[in-house]
């Protein structure tokens, strides 16, 4: 009796469950490590992370930082991460502006413009990425030309097989103080803010401040860029034998790989924006004219704010899967993290669990990052009282 | 006394109906439309000749030969060549019925279950059949020496075929494991709460590619040694445990949904948390969670690309494969383009699907 009326005990069921959990996960945790001992011993492979000093002693075509197959893994590792992180950024920006834009023209009034965007969505929103990434590669390598006869813009920016080659700005030391002047601008601008709302506060007067600003984030800073004599000049890309040389460069499959990512995020961000838009009352709007907000009024404090709350989740959620999704570089070859350290390094060393382990750690960690800028947003944008 | 004949109706102004007013409306209604009218025109002026052009004006249809097809466009008999291949990848030509024949046992299955529907027992069919199928399938696809089917090594599969396995293999396997992790989520006791959630956690945070990278190199170290995996047993592995982290969350998206009166109303009523689980709570968060799970079979059908990475010929891997024919080199936009038509059908017919769904089961209580 007293045993049963312990057993039926919800707290002891509880610790006995966790406990019968926990060793089975300790059990099977045991025993791989066990195995993975003995396969490591079996087949001669390292363990540790001494790797990452050893030589790389393999060429990375696009590198943001000094690279040379001399450096070590611990360099391949950085030159992947920020390849990674370049691309996924090119690609966010991009893919929000033609989020926006195709989000917008799909509740057009135009026929023609919002058929268009709805075509759109459905073609690339329902072709798998990689299919995509695989297809714009194939494309541009058949239909680009040789660096002979490439495309020009006004002579300094050519795009050919080779990738895209663009005017390198190269700065002098004084760049320093235009940087710092920048910065200067931004904190004025921030004080700008911060002193007409105050007197909006105060006085009731609003003012009209994108001049200020205007003058405090691009006046400043480039005045004191004249004043210093342009301490910035540019590396014109030029044709010299068979390839372009000087300048910056971005391979074909960089263009790929961010071109497909950006066209395919954006019919998810153009859905998120409609949705966002769609999801604020008609009422909102008519209220809003009738205590006599002017149109552009309206939108910006009453429609707008109330859409982004709906749109800016989803859409962060898409930066996320943007990022995920860019490791499908490893596809066509573009130098990206998990084709450098997943791939190449991993080909080369052979400590699979160390690597596997370390790659799942900086995409959570990227994870993690962006997550907490989504919070950061949910946070400011919650409205008090309303989920508690 | 004259009698009151009604007037003939004028007919709307010109300006009203027809196509011209049309137009008017919805084309050329300000300054900004006919702008934007034009742009579009624009656009289209400039993606569908070419695009035309190349699939059909100036497409090849009938010629046999690599040499024979124009370089500027289309060749579709290489398509037709490979068709085979891009449908069964290497299965060997006298087993094709196989395949053919578990398609129609599945689309029979759907078929009977949609008969059984009002039946008091049909639950219990369908859950027979959802156990008996995947052997059937097995034995189907891989074959048996003791019921004299012929082995076919999985090596050998590819193409469509393969693509529909890994997605639903993928979405039963992982269906399952996600109920689990959505019930521990949810549960009271921490550590199997914390494990969950830690499961559930880093593998959303982490790209499939690297799980399914994991599966292959890194999950052979943890078994011992002489049981040795095949490769697409490995991949489904990975795409398992990535699926299931998905499907556990659309789950808990579920259990969240079910009122709380029907948690204490079956607490009241004296039943187990088993009981409870199964016949109070469960029915009515899957149910809530069918357009949802739909939702995530789309993407994991999407995702399924990607054994190709890890060397497994899916549709995709294909394109690229048949290129490596001597006679038909230069040929890959073609099989690209083949692929994506055909993986664009399935996946735009699933997601109206699912978007009719959402519409049925948008039940309001």
């Amino acid at each position: 009796m007293n045993i049963l009326s312990f057993l039926n005990n919800s707290k002891t069921r509880f610790f006995l469950f966790q406990i019968i959990a926990v060793s089975i996960v300790a059990f099977i945790a045991y025993h791989a490590v066990s195995n993975l001992n003995y396969n490591i011993d079996r087949l001669g492979i390292h363990s540790g992370l001494g790797f990452l000093d050893l030589r790389a002693g393999f060429d990375i075509a696009e590198h943001f930082i000094a690279y040379t197959p001399d450096s070590s893994n611990l360099d391949a590792f950085y030159v992947g991460l920020i390849n990674t992180i370049v691309v996924s950024i090119i690609s966010i920006i991009f893919a929000s502006v033609l989020g926006v834009i195709i989000g917008i023209a799909r509740l057009s009034n135009n026929y023609l413009i919002s058929k268009l965007a709805e075509i759109y969505v459905e073609i690339f929103r329902n072709i798998p990425i990689l299919l995509q990434i695989l297809f714009w590669y194939n494309l541009m390598l058949i239909s680009l030309p040789s660096p002979r006869d490439s495309f020009e813009f006004f002579n300094i920016a050519f795009l050919n097989l080779r990738g895209i080659f663009l005017p390198k700005p190269i700065f002098e030391s004084g760049f320093i103080w235009v940087m710092l002047a920048f910065f200067m601008g931004v904190f004025i601008s921030f004080f700008i803010k911060w002193f007409f709302n105050k007197k909006h506060d105060l006085t009731g007067v609003k003012q009209r401040t994108w001049g200020y600003h205007l003058l405090s984030l691009l006046g400043l800073p480039l005045g004191v860029y004249l004043m210093l004599g342009s301490p910035v000049y540019f590396d014109y890309p030029g044709l010299q034998g068979f390839n372009f040389r000087g300048g910056f460069t971005f391979s074909p499959e960089f263009l790929a790989l961010a071109f497909a990512l950006s066209i395919y995020t954006a019919t998810y961000i153009s859905e998120a924006i409609r949705a966002g838009i769609e999801s604020v009352d008609k009422g909102q709007k008519e209220a809003a004219l009738a205590i006599g907000l002017t149109q552009t009024q309206a939108l910006k404090f009453v429609l707008l704010p109330q859409a982004f709350r709906v749109a800016i989740p989803p859409i962060i959620n898409q930066y996320l899967g943007l990022t995920k999704n860019s490791s499908l570089a490893a596809a066509i070859g573009y130098a990206d993290f998990v084709d450098v350290f997943s791939g190449t390094v991993l080909n080369q060393v052979g400590q699979a669990v160390e690597i596997i382990l370390i790659t799942m750690a900086v995409y959570l960690t990227l994870s993690l990052i962006i997550s907490l800028g989504l919070n950061l947003v949910n946070h400011k944008m919650r409205i008090n009282g309303l989920n508690e | 006394m004259s009698i009151f004949t009604p007037k003939q109706s004028r007919p709307s102004p010109k300006t009203q109906v027809g196509i011209l007013s049309w137009t008017t409306k919805y084309l050329f209604s300000s300054k900004i439309d006919i702008a934007l009218s034009l742009f579009a025109f624009y656009l289209l002026y400039l993606i569908l000749p070419p695009l035309l052009d190349w699939m059909i004006f100036s497409a090849d249809f009938s010629a046999k030969t690599n040499a024979e097809c124009t370089r500027e466009a289309a060749c579709w008999f290489y398509i037709g060549e490979k068709m085979n291949l891009f449908m069964y990848g290497m299965y060997p030509l006298e087993e094709y019925w196989r395949p053919n024949l578990l398609l129609a046992i599945t689309l029979s299955f759907a078929f009977i279950v949609r008969l059984l529907r009002f039946q008091p027992y049909k639950n219990k069919a369908a859950l027979a059949l959802f156990i008996i199928y995947p052997v059937v399938a097995f034995f189907l696809l891989y074959g048996n020496d003791f019921l004299g089917i012929k082995i076919v090594e999985t090596d050998q599969w590819g193409g469509l075929m393969l693509t529909i396995v890994v997605a639903l293999v993928g979405i039963v396997a992982s269906f399952p494991i996600g109920i689990f992790l959505a019930l521990g989520r949810q549960s009271r006791m921490e550590i199997i709460r914390f494990l969950s959630i830690a499961y559930i956690e880093i593998i959303r945070g982490i790209p499939l590619i690297t799980i399914l990278f994991m599966a292959s190199v890194m999950l052979p170290l943890f078994f011992t040694e002489g049981i040795n995996f095949d490769k697409l047993l490995r991949a489904l592995i990975g795409i398992t445990l990535f699926q299931s982290a998905y499907i556990a969350e659309v789950i808990r998206g579920g259990l969240q949904a079910v009122p709380k009166g029907q948690y204490e109303a079956a607490d009241v009523a004296g039943l187990s948390f088993i009981q409870k689980t199964v016949f109070i709570i469960l029915p009515q968060a899957l149910k809530i969670s069918i357009p949802n799970i739909v939702g995530s079979f789309i993407a994991l059908f999407k995702d399924t690309t990607l054994v190709l990475i890890i060397g497994i010929f899916d549709m995709l891997a294909i394109a690229e494969l048949a290129t490596s024919d001597i006679n038909w080199m230069g040929r890959k936009t073609e099989g690209i383009v083949f692929v994506a038509i055909v993986l664009w059908s399935l996946l735009y017919l699933m997601s109206r699907y699912s978007k009719a769904l959402e519409g049925r089961f948008n039940t309001q209580y």
